[in-house]
């Protein structure tokens, strides 16, 4: 389902070159529950950004669902995030000024559904993380845990094959840290959904299928 | 997604208040500006009663002459417009009228400060009053010289404190003139119909005016459409081709058009001192007006940027997430551009309705007396047109910063 190759990856500033990947070969099967650890500023997140193809690898292959994404252009990239891949942030990063509703249809707002097919699919969503009675709510209204909880509807809304999640349980305590971890057990298990997640948390960790870790870039488990 | 898109332009700017309002404030002051500019030059150019038939009329109120020693320019004499202009064929009535002229009379006990225009017969088919008395001198009251005159609604409170005035008399110019016809005061600003009192032609005291070649009249052309105004240009141009001069020693060049009333403008506005001056410049001053438009807006313009682009910065969060769920940075720019363009369409009609409350003081500070400023359906349009260009413009450039962000920076926070 994702695939890398000797990825590198280089941040260049006039002065300082700054070797944030180095020679990652990662597999993850379909369906496989991953999570990153490693210290921090160890590459985590721009392992994850990459794979997420917010950010390009400096060189190396990637793959993602069997497509060579490399060379793609905007519009492609943008096309296959929307089709294929949800995200879930530390800090949620939901839309202050929208209803908990319209944060969760953000995803079909680029798709070519109609407004009642995606409030509904929106609501699914929200049901399915246990807060459909909050759907007019705006997220200021909401504590943490149902925040994230959004989130991972926002992210699920479309559907997509793979999950990436950056520290989903990092903002919250660990009773509503274990309340996210069984939604995205759920969904791993239920739905088939590949999940990475990148973690500071060895109990969360411990209960997904695999760990890699990275030290300094580069992948040393 | 549009109707989306609109909904969520008017909750984010429902939700920030304060920069809704800074923004709003800018851009309904600048409309304001522009639109009173706007309902000003309409009133100028525009046709409106007593001109409202001056979308179908052509003028002749220049007349150069040229020679090798001297050059003379002004508004052409009576024999110039009778020769030339009055038998222009195709039209459906041509006439000429004296300049308004201003006139010192006295009634009773009182001094008046005024004006009398003279015209023919065939004004009164050109200029459209609503008559509240009476009616228009006929052209035998011309031919005769009949004492006869039209007044205004003021002139008729000034001399016989606002009783009806048909068949009283007053002196004007040496005359003792009949009021046959009393019309609505008129704005100096409709150059043609604006008087107090019209008479007839032939009431002036002497006939040498019909011997001027230059002088202070109007020639005054109503064409039955707008289409028939090239045809009647080319007509008047060929009379003027075969001009004879009075003395061609002293004369070898005539100059003059039959303009419209914007032709008319940027004739005298860009007059060039020492030059022919054949070619009414109108595209020269459409040019300028729209520069000083864009000038005047640029300001305000740089200053909704400088806004947009401190907003995206806040929202960078947001523009990170709708990249990361697959929003291109084409429908990011559209989205912004179109926020962009809702808040200057409300910032317009905020601007619209002040400017009905600005226009209307100015209407009754009497600047210009009897000068209505309005605005009317065309103002209207151009007003919401010149909002959402203002609008398109002051989002483009932060819309395309905004799309250039890099969606990893955008979720940290972001920097353009």
């Amino acid at each position: 389902m994702i695939r890398l190759n000797s990825v590198n990856k280089v941040y260049r500033t006039e002065r300082v070159e700054t070797l944030a990947l180095e020679n990652i070969n990662l597999d993850v099967a379909p369906g496989e529950f991953v999570s990153i650890m490693g210290p921090s500023g160890c590459g985590k997140s721009t392992l994850l950004n990459l794979i997420g193809l917010l950010d390009a690898p400096s060189s190396g292959e990637l793959a993602l669902d069997g497509a060579e994404v490399g060379k793609w252009g905007d519009n492609k990239l943008a096309g296959f995030r929307n089709e294929k891949l949800g995200f879930v942030f530390q800090s949620f990063h939901l839309v202050p000024d929208l209803k908990v509703v319209d944060n969760v249809e953000i995803p079909l707002l680029y798709r070519k559904t109609n407004g009642t097919p995606r409030r509904q699919l929106a609501q699914a969503a929200l049901d399915r993380v246990g807060l459909a009675s909050r759907i007019h709510h705006f997220p200021t209204q909401l504590s943490g845990g149902q925040q994230q909880r959004v989130a991972i509807a926002r992210a699920i809304v479309g559907k997509p094959r793979i999950l990436l999640a950056d520290e989903p349980t990092g903002n919250l305590d660990s009773a509503m840290g274990e309340e996210i971890m069984d939604i995205l057990h759920d969904l791993n298990k239920k739905d088939g959904t590949t999940i990475v997640m990148v973690t500071h948390d060895d109990r969360f960790a411990r209960r997904t299928d695999r760990i890699v870790r990275l030290f300094d870039g580069r992948q040393v488990a | 997604m549009l109707r989306n898109s609109i909904k969520l332009a008017l909750t984010v700017l429902g939700r920030r208040k304060f920069f809704t309002f800074i923004s709003l404030f800018g851009i309904s002051l600048t409309l304001v500006v522009l639109m009173v500019a706007t309902a000003i030059l309409d009133n100028v150019f525009g046709a409106r009663k007593p001109e409202s038939k001056f979308d179908r009329v052509l003028t002749v109120d220049r007349l150069g002459l040229y020679g090798p020693e001297m050059n003379i320019t002004g508004n052409p004499g009576y024999k110039f417009l009778d020769r030339y202009v009055r038998p222009i064929s195709g039209a459906e009535a041509t006439s000429i009228a004296s300049n308004a002229e201003m006139l010192t009379m006295y009634h009773g006990d009182r001094k008046i400060e005024t004006h009398l225009r003279r015209t023919d017969a065939a004004y009164w088919r050109i200029v459209d009053f609503d008559f509240l008395e009476g009616g228009p001198y006929t052209a035998e009251d011309d031919r005769n010289g009949s004492a006869v005159a039209v007044i205004t609604e003021d002139m008729r409170t000034k001399l016989f404190d606002g009783k009806p005035a048909l068949g009283k008399t007053f002196v004007a110019d040496g005359l003792t003139f009949r009021v046959i016809g009393v019309v609505p005061s008129v704005s100096l600003l409709r150059t043609a119909a604006f008087s107090e009192i019209w008479a007839p032609m032939r009431t002036m005291r002497s006939s040498d005016y019909q011997k001027e070649t230059t002088g202070a009249f109007t020639g005054l052309v109503l064409a039955k459409s707008r289409a028939d105004f090239p045809r009647l240009k080319s007509d008047f141009k060929n009379r003027l081709s075969r001009y004879v001069f009075d003395d061609p020693m002293q004369y070898t060049k005539v100059v003059a058009g039959l303009d419209t009333r914007f032709e008319s403008f940027a004739r005298v506005a860009l007059h060039v001192r020492g030059q022919n001056n054949e070619e009414a410049r109108t595209g020269k001053l459409r040019l300028f007006l729209v520069l000083a438009a864009l000038l005047f807006i640029t300001l305000p313009t740089m200053n909704l940027i400088s806004i947009n682009l401190s907003r995206i910065m806040e929202r960078a969060s947001e523009i990170g997430v709708r990249k990361a769920f697959g929003a291109s940075s084409r429908s990011l720019i559209g989205q912004f551009i179109l926020e962009n363009v809702v808040l200057t369409v409300i910032g317009g009609a905020i601007g619209f309705v002040l400017s009905i409350l600005a226009l209307q003081a100015l209407t009754r500070m009497e600047l210009l007396p009897f000068a209505i400023f309005d605005i009317n359906l065309r103002i209207f349009g151009y007003c919401m047109l010149l909002a959402a260009v203002f609008g398109a413009i002051s989002g483009a450039y932060p819309a395309w910063r905004m799309s250039r962000m890099h969606p990893v920076n955008a979720l940290r926070g972001g920097a353009l």
